[in-house]
């Protein structure tokens, strides 16, 4: 992996679920009747026209479909959306395209139409290798649907990733340990690991409040994380993001362009972008609720409700939360570039003196292992 | 205006625990006597400050003066006054009790008769008041009129029988209050003929007419024109003007006795005015000073600095205009090797001291840090000298001090029996020695003299608690008494904290310093590192108590679309640690500096 171009990114947000999972504060909405998805799929292609417009000119180098859940979206939908993509910017043979999809039985069967359209990338919501805890966190598929999609998923995409959920109530280090090694077993060359985190205004936020959930204390979250990394680390997939774990150049291209603080455009309902416009570098966000989404789209031909210019010390501060994730850190030349600012010397002398972030050769900075522990005290030192 | 005769004169206070309603009812008497149009009616009229109405506490004293015509139809001069409502503010309470006849106790018809109530009613009842009982809210489900008369009769003493039974929220009984006030509450005596003699009741600052007086005539007349001399502060000023509140401030011709007004003139600073203070003509002085006066002695000190040291002229600008209107309150410039510029501050006690910092912050939106208050010390030396101490990081060198005495005072508390026990273990436990115990009905009303060191911190706060609101406090000063003390200090990550250093009683060192570590160990948020916190005395260490490293901080998610969520939270991670001073690498809240002394056993 190397710290070269962080490239541009396109995210497209599906923003409907057939369910609300109880932890989820993603901007995902269910609906009675289904949407019209080709109304949809036009609006998707009217705001990347309208994006491109802006930003003219650009090569993409991954396209993601996140969602709410976009393996509810037919191929058809899929493909139109893609082949805007392609009419509006410069799309090479090998670009990254990954799209979310739900293990279930219903899904996986449309996984051959995604790989036609041109997805060839998936990343299943797994989630938990166990049916209580599955049904625990609100999913819609079983262990044994979890299993088969993951299977037609290899044999239907170059790559795949799935996702796990760990922290959950009463989860022992042993039973994630166990757990997590079956899913090496299951996996290809990239995994997702989260701790289970308790969003506001969530029905998990609401029970926690309530006393009727518990999550493990910070000791049982930190021995939780190490055996994430270890066991990870031991098959061959090491920790190169905070949550995310590859085989070597297995990466999601896609979210190495988050966190390299590269070029994003966000296209759909919610979804946020990072355009680098000739005053700088703005920041984007449409409206969340899908409907009044499509309206704006269709009369101003995007549904932007927040483009604002950022400020060189915001900049900065966002190059270093999300570098800072990433096992390679950031790049203090471009670091100063970015912010007009420099690293404070006293602080980074402090954080390497305790262990928490290391100063590499190439003239870059990264948290070490004791610091991607406690990584949000680390930036707001760095930052401050 | 012809002149009023002190018969149709009514002085009057209203004495009531905190949400009892005393405002709300304030606020009816002066809608009913025409005070003030429907329009002008702002709820609650008598707290101005922003901080008297979130706390419900009045700070200066007001008054209202109400033209009321009453059932025999003849026509009442009603002069309402409004007074402080805490301990550090008793003797401002007192003088204000001084400049009238009667009370109206008005007691939630609910909640019935609490603690606050009782300071202040017993105040009354020391200045020979007539007290009218009035039970508020009976309009509401819970109101129990007649166990709450009970309950007055029992606690406090008094006739509850004839007790006035309103709603000052819907206006029933309000009429009746008036009619009370005319018939049951005594008129003012006094001779309009004798040498000028007027109380000083309080003083404030006013942007427009400078330092306004608040004065109670006793005898003579004030004029404007006239030049008054202050007995106790032994300076004279020219009046300027006078008037009344009602509540809107209006010049009148002049003041006769029993009345209660306002003058200006040529005073310059409030500090030249002091509560309680006999304020009588210059060329016809009267004999003698009014009984009671004392003047302001700040008790508690504390440093005050600002959190940016680029904010200190701020600090000092905001300092002076504070002290304009608040004599009580006293400062001069420090230094300290953590803290950097700021000043030393003395107040009437804790609340005192908190509300300046409240309002400095607030009013002048500043940051500041407050060190641990400290009482003030007397110390012999070895040569000889005698020096005062009001800082304990000024404390000279041990093999230096002969002796160091500290202040006393005596304390009287009266309490529901059933809290005794807790209460003589509190005053034990602050090295009090018992006075006095005796019983009023089924209170208890206990002396102690107690060191104010031990009190000045927590001490109310305790009271409170371990006797549920119902024990009363009050105290005075006595005298300096030789004690064993020692300077603590407080070491976080292994380097002394100045502004936490405490002088405490060896038998109390122990006890105090587990606290301490154990109040920071809740206050300093965990650091990436082990924290340990000490309290030593003389290079000993006493307590320790080790704050654990962070082990896992860090959000599980983070893409394209959480980044704007996580700046921001990062910005209110950065102005949060703005508000944090390091020491030894370690950032401390600003609210640790005082909390760190409060006691929770």
């Amino acid at each position: 992996m190397s710290g070269g171009d962080p490239g541009f990114g396109v995210y497209i947000h599906w923003p409907f679920c057939a369910a609300k999972c109880p932890y989820c504060d993603f901007n995902s909405h269910v609906r009675h009747d289904p949407p019209d998805q080709a109304r949809f799929a036009r609006a998707f292609a009217r705001e990347i026209a309208a994006t491109a417009d802006r930003m003219p000119g650009r090569t993409v180098s991954s396209i993601f479909l996140g969602g709410g859940t976009p393996s509810l979206m037919e191929p058809a939908t899929v493909g139109a959306i893609l082949d805007a993509v392609a009419l509006n910017w410069t799309v090479a043979a090998k670009t990254e395209v990954t799209l979310e999809a739900n293990p279930s039985s219903v899904e996986a069967e449309r996984f051959k139409g995604y790989r036609l359209a041109g997805v060839n990338r998936v990343s299943l919501g797994v989630q938990a290798l166990n049916d209580a805890d599955l049904r625990f966190l609100g999913r819609l598929h079983d262990v044994a649907e979890a299993r088969a999609a993951i299977e037609i998923a290899r044999k239907t995409f170059p790559r795949i990733s799935f996702d796990l959920i760990y922290a959950r109530p009463g989860q022992t280090p042993a039973a994630w340990s166990r757990e997590l090694g079956e899913a090496l077993k299951l996996a290809a060359d990239h995994l997702s690991l989260y701790q289970l985190t308790i969003e506001d205004d969530t029905p998990f936020a609401r029970l926690h409040q309530a006393g009727k959930l518990q999550v493990p204390d910070e000791d049982t979250a930190a021995d939780l994380y190490t055996v994430t990394r270890d066991v990870a680390a031991a098959d061959g997939l090491p920790a190169y993001e905070i949550s995310n774990h590859a085989r070597p150049g297995a990466e999601c291209r896609h979210n190495l362009v988050y966190w390299r603080y590269g070029e994003y455009a966000g296209i759909g309902p919610g979804a946020h972008g990072r355009l680098r416009l000739p005053d700088g570098r703005h920041a984007t966000e449409a409206e969340r609720n899908p409907e009044a989404w499509l309206g704006r789209v269709e009369r101003y031909g995007d549904g932007l409700i927040v483009d604002e210019l950022l400020t060189r010390e915001e900049e900065g501060d966002e190059m270093l939360l999300m570098g800072l994730r990433l096992a390679e850190g950031i790049d203090i030349g471009r670091y100063q570039r970015i912010s007009g600012r420099e690293l404070d010397p006293e602080q980074l002398a402090d954080l390497v003196a305790h262990g928490m972030v290391e100063r590499t050769v190439d003239g870059r900075v990264r948290a070490t292992r004791a610091g991607s522990f406690v990584l949000d005290a680390v930036v707001a030192d760095l930052a401050a | 205006m012809t002149t009023v005769s002190l018969d149709n004169i009514r002085n009057f206070a209203i004495i009531a625990h905190i949400d009892h309603g005393k405002s709300t009812l304030a606020d009816r008497l002066i809608q009913l006597c025409g005070g003030l149009s429907e329009r002008e009616m702002k709820a609650q009229v008598l707290d101005s400050m922003d901080i008297e109405r979130e706390r419900g506490i009045t700070i200066k004293a007001q008054t209202v003066r109400l033209t009321y015509r009453a059932r025999d139809g003849q026509d009442y001069v009603l002069n309402l006054i409004d007074t402080p409502g805490h301990v550090d503010f008793a003797y401002e309470v007192s003088r204000s009790l001084a400049a009238c006849e009667g009370s109206l106790l008005v007691v939630d018809a609910s909640q019935g008769v609490e603690a606050q109530t009782l300071a202040n009613v017993y105040q009354a009842i020391d200045n020979d008041h007539e007290i009218v009982p009035v039970l508020n809210k009976v309009d509401l489900p819970a109101a129990e009129p007649e166990r709450i008369k009970q309950q007055i009769e029992d606690v406090i003493g008094i006739d509850a029988s004839n007790a006035i039974e309103i709603s000052a929220k819907t206006g029933i009984g309000v009429p009746e209050v008036l009619e009370a006030i005319v018939t049951r509450l005594p008129p003012p005596r006094g001779d309009r003929n004798a040498p000028l003699k007027a109380l000083l009741v309080d003083s404030w600052y006013d942007a427009y007419l400078g330092v306004v007086v608040l004065v109670r005539i006793v005898d003579g007349v004030l004029k404007k024109g006239m030049r008054i001399r202050m007995l106790g502060a032994e300076a004279t000023h020219d009046v300027e003007s006078v008037g009344v509140f009602t509540p809107k401030l209006v010049g009148w011709p002049e003041l006769g006795p029993g009345e209660l007004g306002f003058f200006t003139g040529s005073i310059k600073e409030v500090a030249d005015t002091a509560v309680g203070d006999t304020i009588t003509e210059e060329r016809r002085r009267a004999d003698a000073p009014l009984p009671g006066f004392r003047p302001a002695q700040p008790v508690v000190f504390c440093g005050i600095f600002p959190v940016d040291a680029g904010d200190f002229e701020d600090l000092r600008t905001a300092i002076g205009k504070l002290r304009l209107n608040d004599a009580a309150f006293t400062f001069e410039m420090e230094t300290s090797a953590a803290l950097g510029f700021g000043f030393r501050c003395g107040f009437l006690g804790l609340l005192h001291l908190e509300i300046i910092q409240e309002r400095l912050s607030r009013e002048f939106d500043l940051d500041l840090i407050a060190t641990a208050p400290s009482v003030v010390y007397r110390i012999t030396l070895t040569n000889g000298d005698e020096i005062e101490l009001h800082n304990p990081a000024d404390m000279p060198d041990p093999v230096k001090i002969r002796e160091i005495s500290e202040p006393w005072l005596r304390a009287t508390i009266m309490t529901p029996d059933d809290y005794l026990g807790a209460i003589l273990k509190l005053c034990q436990e602050r090295r009090g020695i018992q006075v006095d115990l005796s019983y009023v009905g089924s209170r208890a009303v206990v002396q102690y003299d107690l060191p104010l060191n031990e009190v000045v911190f927590d001490f109310y706060d305790r009271l409170k608690s371990v006797s549920k609101g119902y024990a009363s406090f009050d105290y005075q000063l006595t005298d300096y008494r030789v004690g064993d003390l020692v300077k603590m200090q407080i070491l976080v990550n292994a380097e002394p904290v100045d502004a936490l250093s405490i002088l405490v009683h060896r038998s109390q060192a122990d006890r105090r310093g587990r606290a301490m570590c154990e109040k920071l160990k809740e206050l300093i948020p965990p650091h990436m590192f082990q924290i340990p916190i000490q309290a030593a005395i003389g290079g000993k260490v006493i307590a320790r108590e080790t704050i654990r490293a962070l082990r896992k901080d860090v959000l599980a998610k983070c893409y394209g679309g959480d980044v704007t969520r996580k700046r921001k939270l990062l910005d209110k991670q950065k102005a949060g640690k703005k508000k944090m001073r390091q020491f030894g690498k370690v950032d401390i809240p600003q609210e640790a500096f005082i909390a760190a002394l409060k006691m929770d056993d």
